[in-house]
């Protein structure tokens, strides 16, 4: 995983609550076998019509947004399905960021393993970064969002931010516990399923 | 102090614990399935890495499958690799694999259940959100993404923040349990406590409108946890718990060891005390149907549908998602859920196509006909669900009502398959969620229970089941 460096765009406003993983990524998609491409598919039923042409009025679908890496959206973000192809869809559309009031926990933890920095703010913050117009900037080394009226602190899991600044194999780190994962297996009893 | 049956399991599993850090902690089971696991083999090859413990782990298809006939080829092609791509990762990796052809073959939390896979007190993953259903045997069991998937299968362990805990206690006992089912408890939980009520928590459910349940019932409410936020849900192994395991096909030999282990261990102490809880009176609860695009927008069938105001309880955005919820379900205020016309009914899914489930939809159809304008499905949990169903007979009541009689799998209730609602059609579901477009873009879900599909489908529109003899 590569490093989370500090970020400065706009911000793409999404006024939206409860945003569930269906509608950042439908179902005909999952099909794939592979990690990269998602970002086309991104919001799928609110980007395009039946005909596959841009709906005017969804917010991606405005040119200003085109370059913003940060999204700003409504309370209980990502909620439903636990398929890591919505992490991957916003990572591949170029959101680095995501801002909301609240985040469904499986997504949260998905977004780290991609990279991704979830930011979770009061919902009166989050409401005033969506009309935000000039760049923001996010610094995750000193936890602060900069925009061109103020500081915003953000609050971080010290170990998260140390995955994300450090672009950390999980999974690498883990096996340096082999010793320990082996002892608590000669300890459990758990029968195996073959 | 004493402890919850969640902190019991999750002290008996760590493998690594620092302060104000993420646990390590083991899993004892790993459920796999087609779509959100070929990355994660994709990943353990790129690195050079096996799996850990294939002994601990198996697999089956079901998000993609048709329900047709198994003998014929799959036409959709992007679903056929991904099938075959689970087959080769299973070979290659030495991971059983439950195929399409397998009498085991069936929704991933249908069969681990039945084939006693699930096991009180253990830890299980699934890269599915709905694996909260395992929890209805005093598992924990947790929903993950693909990333976590392909970190188990690596070290058969995962880095997690110690969850909340939360009590939901439920009290009183239902008048007519044939019309007021698990499926309405759970949604007038979810109702009452929000889709992000349980968000950072795993949630018990106690009390005797818990204890009462059968055990199919039983996950019924657990499976839909994640539908509340929930990180899981967990109810307390008792007696019916232990006759449900034993003597499936995986059951352990050693069980009535285990079982006694089981007694004194899993159960949250006396003076134990939650982060927090909810209290639902279950004496007076109606059937419940869904109205809008998420599990909360709920009210009773002889209700008619709030509006957005009072919906919201003076919450903006709660209001605003309401009226879009309405404009999207062609919905308005004050229409009684009882006037709503469907054209679909499924019944299915891991949160409501079980045996009991079949069994009690067969009493309302029985000798009836499914209305005109409907077309109806029944696609059973298993095939091994499918195939005690057959032998009761009860494939005869509903085929003879023109219901379809399919093959296992998650079928409509996500639509990856061919079973999907052309956009516009309204269909009554027994499944989990009502999402914009997750039976098929353009399509209306109303989440109900088993028994109030059956009766939509006979009548074309929805009914309150407790006016009909269910005994």
């Amino acid at each position: 995983m590569e490093p989370f460096h500090n970020v400065k765009s706009i911000v793409t406003p999404l006024d939206k609550v409860n945003v569930d993983t269906d509608q950042i990524i439908p179902k005909q998609f999952l099909k794939l076998v592979q990690k990269s491409g998602f970002g086309k598919f991104l919001f799928f039923n609110w980007r395009y019509d039946e005909n596959e042409n841009l709906k005017s009025d969804f917010v991606l679908n405005n040119s200003k947004y085109d370059n913003s890496k940060i999204l700003v959206a409504g309370d209980n973000f990502g909620c439903g399905s636990s398929r890591e192809h919505a992490v991957w869809a916003l990572d591949d559309y170029g959101f680095s960021v995501i801002i909301s009031s609240s985040f469904a926990d499986i997504f949260f933890s998905n977004c780290f393993k991609n990279g991704i920095l979830p930011i979770t703010l009061d919902s009166a913050i989050v409401e005033k970064l969506q009309h935000e117009t000039n760049q923001i900037e996010v610094n995750l080394e000193n936890q602060v969002i900069k925009t061109s009226s103020e500081n915003i602190p953000f609050e971080i899991n010290s170990h998260k931010k140390k995955i994300l600044l450090e672009g950390l194999d999980d999974i690498a780190q883990t096996l340096e516990h082999e010793e320990k994962i082996s002892e608590f297996e000669k300890n459990s009893t758990v029968p195996s399923v073959l | 102090m004493g402890k919850t049956l969640f902190e019991k399991i999750w002290e008996s599993h760590i493998v690594v614990e620092k302060q104000n850090e993420p646990a390590l902690i083991y899993i004892d089971r790993h459920l796999v399935h087609e779509v959100t696991s070929p990355q994660a083999f994709d990943g353990l090859r790129m690195n050079d890495r096996k799996v850990r413990r294939p002994d601990l782990t198996i697999a089956t298809m079901d998000h993609n499958v048709p329900t047709s006939d198994r003998s014929l080829p799959i036409l959709d092609q992007t679903s056929a690799v991904q099938i075959k791509t689970l087959e080769n990762n299973c070979k290659d990796f030495g991971i059983k694999l439950f195929d399409i052809n397998s009498p085991n073959q069936g929704i991933v939390h249908v069969i681990g259940p039945q084939l006693g896979i699930t096991l009180p007190g253990s830890t299980i993953v699934c890269g599915d959100s709905h694996t909260s259903t395992h929890g209805a045997f005093g598992a924990l069991a947790l929903g993950i993404g693909t990333s976590e998937v392909e970190h188990v299968l690596a070290s058969q362990t995962l880095w997690l923040e110690k969850p909340k805990t939360f009590e939901v206690r439920v009290e009183g006992k239902r008048k007519n349990p044939h019309a007021v089912t698990a499926k309405d408890i759970i949604l007038s939980i979810i109702k009452n406590i929000g889709t992000a009520g349980g968000t950072g928590t795993v949630i018990e459910y106690r009390g005797e409108g818990i204890t009462d349940l059968s055990m199919e019932q039983r996950m019924t409410i657990c499976n839909m946890s994640i539908e509340g936020g929930a990180r899981a849900g967990l109810i307390a192994p008792d007696q019916k718990t232990f006759d449900y395991l034993r003597n499936r096909e995986y059951t352990p030999q050693n069980y009535d060891s285990l079982v006694d282990n089981w007694k004194v261990n899993l159960q949250t102490d006396s003076d134990a005390t939650f982060d927090k809880t909810f209290v639902l009176d279950i004496n007076d609860i109606a059937p419940q149907v869904s109205w809008g695009t998420n599990p909360g927008m709920t009210c009773d069938v002889n209700e008619s549908i709030p509006s957005p105001d009072e919906f919201s309880n003076g919450d903006a955005n709660q209001k605003k998602g309401a009226e879009k919820a309405l404009e999207y379900m062609a919905l308005e205020s004050g229409t009684l859920i009882e006037d709503i016309e469907i054209d679909r009914v499924f019944i299915g899914s891991c949160t409501n196509a079980r045996l009991e489930d079949l069994i009690e939809a067969s009493k309302v159809i029985q000798g009836q006909k499914v209305a005109s304008n409907v077309s109806a499905m029944v696609v059973p949990g298993s095939q091994m669900v499918k195939k005690q169903a057959e032998e009761m007979g009860l494939h005869k009541i509903f085929i003879d009502a023109n219901f379809e009689w399919r093959e296992a799998g998650c079928s409509m209730c996500l639509g990856m398959n061919p079973d999907i609602l052309s956009p516009g059609e309204r269909c009554a579901s027994t499944s989990n969620r009502n999402f914009e477009g997750r039976q098929g873009n353009g399509g209306r879900t109303h989440l109900v229970s088993p028994v109030m599909a059956a009766a939509a489908a006979i009548n074309g529109h929805f009914v309150d089941v407790r006016k009909l003899d269910l005994n």
